[in-house]
């Protein structure tokens, strides 16, 4: 069973990559399951094909404890086989959503979730990583694998080099890895180029290029993946070949992350931001 | 420097030995000879900073200073321990705080009530639940006259917006809630704590009471939490001077009483740390003047008394002397008492607030040295108040580690060593007579000439006690 950690910037497509690409897996007959850890709660919806299931948190704050919960109420089943489940939490604004993360996390492995037959376990995780909680999917014996989906955006760059901070903490003390940049295109200049080189500093690899397109869209509207829902598509052949190069990946690093000042040199260099000289 | 001074000294340097260089040179700041000339710089110490990890301190946290000690005591007010039940629990009546009521129906003190605090609480904030809490505190306890929210830990890291809930209650309910951020990991110590209560008490209690009438007799008694009966033996001495007290802070406190202090003609403050911050807001904001007294022991207690007394007319001078004449035979004879059964013996305090400086009269006045003294968590205008008070090369310690303790303890030989609960069964093992002087080891009132009775049977049944050599032997 491979555990593997999915994180990004918000808004980046974590959610819709992760989704298509383990329909991807699924449609060339592995076991996978999606722990969504994000309290919107949107990272199993295109799978189930509905709006969104019941969360652990959710259904343990309705009955009080999480002790009350039975498994098949949270982990539901959907496109080919793959099993889904989502931590949930508060709305923005109140509570905790890194412990919801950790006790969600929690109920799941003591009851049974990961089952051995399983091949991918994927964590789609919030944001950035904002606390321990977010930490949670990679700390000891869960996911030993991550990759970070970006685009040529400055802050998603900037996020995935902040991520690459935490992977490096946690590398030290435990075993997790990082598998490579995920590119979902947002077509910035020279984006793929860009990214290539983000990686290479990184000390890792982009380990594919998702190209914009609107099938996505059309597909997501209809609570399907674009595997699912229009499995000829281009779009559709991208996603099983990032899932085909996840699946053959042996490219594993403890990355290297950079500075600032280097992050901001390295968009210079690609004339995206002009120097400071050049606009003085 | 003299000879008490130097030796002093050097059995601080032996004892700091072991310590690894940069604990050494830390906790060295800390522990000083005493010099009540104030000649000497390095015998002033340093204090209210964060203890050093590795060695055993016996501090509190803000938790403790806000809930333990100043808002605790109110007895009109239902005092919630919000988040995990055992913050409240731990805390629940420690300090022996007495107050006249029917509790569960007019008055809460002894009452433990938490918001008992669940991981979907943590998840999802316990705004709601607090909100919940607070409607069904009202409905079974129609005649609270407030509220306290009084915060722990996960309250403040979640970022829960109890200022909110509180404020929409007040409206509802008409009575003062009072959301007190005392979140534990706050400041170095209790301390913090009861400057966070004073802060709330300004900002929500403070002015808001009603006084029906004013004489120009009337005082407050600030900074008595009525451990044992404390305050109310401090009140009858201030009356019987003919004073009016309109407000006990906050022993056997009403939430109304919280709210006219600053309507008195004097403040009179006897616990200077936990409260002095109230003090002065209430000089700076209403121009009411504050005194600090003592009232341990007849030596400072009579002092006490006439300090007071100057400050009003002949009628309270005539009275308060009156007093004084009435009253000393009766300490005269305690005296005659166990004067000669504790003459000559030396102690050893570490405690926190007043006591270790306030109670050294009292020890003084049944032929008792006090040899070495120290807060857990004073500032240094405490300790500036403190050398005065003792002798030369008297031993001076702030945040003291168990380490330290034990092994001055072993070097000066006190008869009896007064500390806290933490310490109590140390010192018991070690065959060391022990009094825990937080809250009178279960005895009290200690305070004024009521109090003063029972201080003295108290030291010398300790000092006394047969049970010491019988430890002892063992060994």
């Amino acid at each position: 069973m491979r555990q593997i950690a999915i994180y990004g910037k918000g808004g980046i497509g974590k959610s819709t990559t992760t989704q298509n690409l383990v329909a991807g897996l699924a449609e060339a007959g592995h076991k996978c399951m999606i722990v969504g850890c994000d309290p919107k709660a949107d990272s199993t919806r295109l799978i189930l094909n509905r709006k969104a299931q019941n969360t652990v948190m959710d259904l343990a704050r309705e009955r009080g404890t999480v002790e009350d919960l039975q498994i098949e109420e949270v982990l539901l089943t959907g496109y080919r086989g793959i099993r889904c489940a989502e931590s949930g939490g508060p709305e923005p604004g109140v509570g905790c959503a890194g412990r919801g993360v950790i006790t969600a996390i929690n109920f799941l492995e003591e009851n049974g979730a990961y089952q051995t037959d399983t091949d991918f376990v994927f964590y789609d995780v919030l944001g950035d990583v904002v606390c321990g909680g977010f930490a949670m999917p990679i700390r000891e014996g869960k996911a030993k694998e991550i990759y970070i989906v970006t685009s040529g955006e400055m802050m998603a760059m900037y996020a995935a080099n902040n991520i690459s901070r935490g992977v490096l903490k946690y590398a030290q003390s435990g075993g997790v890895r990082l598998g490579g940049l995920i590119c979902n295109s947002r077509k910035t200049d020279k984006e793929f180029e860009l990214i290539s080189e983000l990686a290479s500093k990184l000390g890792t690899q982009m380990i594919h290029f998702v190209p914009r397109d609107n099938e996505v869209q059309r597909a997501e509207l209809r609570r399907k993946t674009v595997i699912e829902y229009s499995p000829e598509h281009a779009q559709a052949e991208e996603y099983r070949v990032l899932a085909k190069k996840i699946a053959d990946n042996t490219n594993f690093v403890i990355p290297t992350p950079i500075t600032m000042d280097e992050l901001e040199k390295l968009l210079m260099d690609f004339g995206i931001m002009e120097s400071e000289e050049v606009l003085a | 420097m003299s000879r008490a001074i130097e030796d002093t000294k050097k059995m601080i340097d032996e004892v700091l030995e072991v310590y690894p260089e940069k604990t050494k040179k830390v906790r060295a700041k800390h522990i000083a000879p005493n010099d009540p000339s104030g000649q000497c710089a390095s015998c002033q110490v340093k204090s209210n900073v964060k203890s050093r990890p590795g060695v055993m301190t016996v501090r509190g946290c803000a938790f403790a200073g806000a809930k333990g000690v100043v808002w605790g005591p109110v007895k009109d007010q239902i005092t919630i321990s919000h988040g995990p039940i055992g913050c409240g629990q731990y805390s629940w009546w420690a300090r022996r705080n007495y107050y006249n009521g029917q509790t569960g129906i007019d008055t809460f003190g002894t009452m433990h009530i938490t918001t008992d605090f669940q991981e979907k609480d943590i998840v999802y904030g316990g705004d709601k639940h607090l909100d919940a809490a607070l409607v069904e505190l009202k409905e079974l306890f129609p005649l609270a006259k407030g509220i306290g929210i009084l915060s722990e830990c996960p309250v403040g890291l979640i970022g829960d917006d109890i200022e909110a809930v509180a404020k929409k209650k007040v409206k509802e309910f008409g009575m003062p809630i009072v959301p007190v951020r005392c979140e534990g990991f706050r400041g170095v110590s209790q301390s913090l704590g009861h400057h966070i209560a004073n802060d709330t008490i300004r900002d929500h209690i403070l002015g808001k009471g009603k006084l029906e009438t004013s004489t120009p007799y009337d005082v407050a008694l600030i900074g008595d939490y009525n451990i044992g009966g404390d305050a109310w033996a401090s009140r009858k001495m201030l009356e019987e001077m003919g004073l009016r007290v309109i407000a006990q802070w906050t022993g056997d406190a009403s939430v109304n009483e919280m709210g006219i202090a600053h309507k008195s003609k004097l403040n009179l403050i006897h616990c200077y740390r936990s409260m002095n911050y109230i003090c002065r807001h209430m000089e700076e904001t209403y121009g009411t003047p504050w005194l600090e007294f003592n009232f341990f022991g007849p030596t400072k207690i009579y002092e006490s008394i006439r300090k007071i007394a100057a400050q009003f007319d002949d009628t309270i001078k005539v009275k308060a002397e009156a007093m004084i004449e009435k009253y000393k035979p009766k300490m005269d004879a305690v005296i005659e008492k166990y004067r000669p059964r504790l003459e000559g013996r030396t102690v050893m305090l570490y405690v926190g607030g007043l006591r270790p400086r306030h109670t050294i009269g009292a020890y003084e006045d049944l032929g008792m040295e006090v040899v070495a003294s120290g807060y857990e968590f004073g500032h240094n205008d405490d300790y500036k108040r403190t050398y005065e008070v003792m002798k030369e090369g008297a031993l001076i310690i702030d945040d003291a580690t168990e380490y330290e303790l034990e092994e001055f303890t072993h070097r000066m030989k006190p008869d009896l060593v007064g500390a806290g609960i933490k310490e109590k069964y140390t010192y018991h093992k070690m065959g060391v007579p022990f009094r825990q002087m937080h809250s009178w080891d279960y005895s009290g009132p200690y305070h004024g000439f009521d109090g003063f009775g029972v201080f003295a049977r108290d030291m010398d049944a300790t000092v006394n006690s047969p049970t010491w050599d019988l430890i002892r032997r063992k060994k």
